[in-house]
């Protein structure tokens, strides 16, 4: 086993170790622990067995195992980018909800108090119905 | 009937007066005329020159959500407050607020849900600048490759909307492309639209305000990633 095999391994047990413990803290959902897993079990093999990657390679048509593992990466790469920008997209419109619902609801009680002040102010005093 | 006029602000302070002084105070077949000015997370004074004015509700965004923010806030407010007509106008001045009684006509006829205020459409359109013709060309042709739907101004933000049409319409956009968005909305809903012709007033303030050339290209990237997702 060469000495990459190993950093690579120890890289994709200490991945691992955090999905496991994302997972038990609950935030990662069973379906994104599974994803995760996948993704780290293939990588594993890929790096375990080199032949392997070779192997799909040539029933690809691609020539080297390598470039088979740098393609996925890339795909896999894009997928995860669109669905962050998706998951920030979700939490600008969840900000942008929660900022409008505050602006009219500070204009209700700003309102409230402005028409509290003027009752107030309105009703006759004790001491001016005494007269 | 009651009408809102919706008027998103960031940093307007030297412009919003004007556009609120020019809303008309009584139009005929409208019992109620409800002006809202929404403070988009301004830090000039935008929100203490607007609430001088009595007549006018503040609503204040406590951070900066760009115009699709500040429009859902504004529709929000329709909707709760059962307004049966929603007009919405820029507030750098470039609109002419006098034309609102005419724009409304064909809401209140029942031969239109949504009028468009059409810079287009104007005999005085040659006033224009080319650099905006050819932006708002790219908009109308980016509008119609996504939603299928031509018009002739997709980035006007003069607008008037009736009670079916501010129920129906939901728009996701934060920034600026909520302008294209709306079309969308128009087409699934199965809304009447009408488009009338509106005055382009294009000053130097107003020119570098607004959808500059530098961002057209943003917003069409965010749209389609919108579309997309």
């Amino acid at each position: 086993m060469s000495i990459v095999q190993v950093i690579l391994i120890v890289f994709i047990i200490f991945a691992v170790s955090r999905a496991i413990l994302r997972l038990r803290q609950g935030n990662l959902t069973a379906l994104g622990f599974a994803f995760w897993m996948s993704i780290w079990i293939l990588a594993l093999i890929g790096v375990v067995f080199p032949e392997i990657s070779t192997d799909i390679a040539k029933f690809l048509g691609i020539g080297r195992g390598v470039d088979v593992i740098i393609y996925l990466s890339i795909m896999v790469l894009y997928y995860l980018v669109f669905r962050i920008y998706i998951i920030i997209e979700d939490l600008r419109q969840e900000i942008t909800k929660l900022v409008s619902s505050l602006s009219i609801e500070n204009e209700r009680l700003i309102n409230l108090i402005r028409n509290s002040r003027k009752s107030k102010s309105s009703r006759p005093s004790k001491a001016s119905n005494k007269k | 009937m009651n009408l809102v006029v919706i008027i998103p602000a960031f940093n307007e302070q030297k412009t919003i007066s004007n556009v609120i002084k020019l809303i008309p105070k009584k139009i005929s077949k409208i019992n109620k005329i409800k002006i809202v000015v929404i403070d988009d997370g301004s830090t000039d004074n935008t929100y203490f020159v607007a609430s001088k004015y009595k007549n006018v509700t503040v609503l204040k965004h406590l951070i900066n959500r760009g115009l699709g923010g500040a429009l859902q806030t504004g529709f929000e407010f329709a909707k709760k407050f059962n307004f049966d007509l929603l007009v919405t106008l820029d507030s750098d001045g470039q609109h002419d607020p006098r034309e609102i009684p005419r724009l409304i006509r064909p809401i209140l006829k029942g031969k239109a849900d949504v009028v468009i205020g059409s810079r287009l459409k104007s005999d005085e359109m040659r006033q224009m600048p080319l650099d905006r013709l050819i932006i708002n060309f790219i908009g109308n042709l980016v509008t119609f490759v996504m939603f299928l739907f031509w018009t002739t101004d997709s980035q006007s933000g003069f607008r008037v909307f009736s009670k079916k049409a501010v129920a129906k319409i939901s728009i996701r956009s934060q920034k600026m492309e909520v302008s294209s968005e709306f079309f969308k909305e128009f087409k699934s809903n199965n809304l009447k639209i009408v488009e009338l012709p509106i005055k382009p007033i294009y000053t130097r303030y107003s020119r570098l305000k607004g959808q500059t050339n530098i961002n057209s290209l943003q917003i069409i990237t965010r749209l389609i990633l919108n579309i997309a997702r």
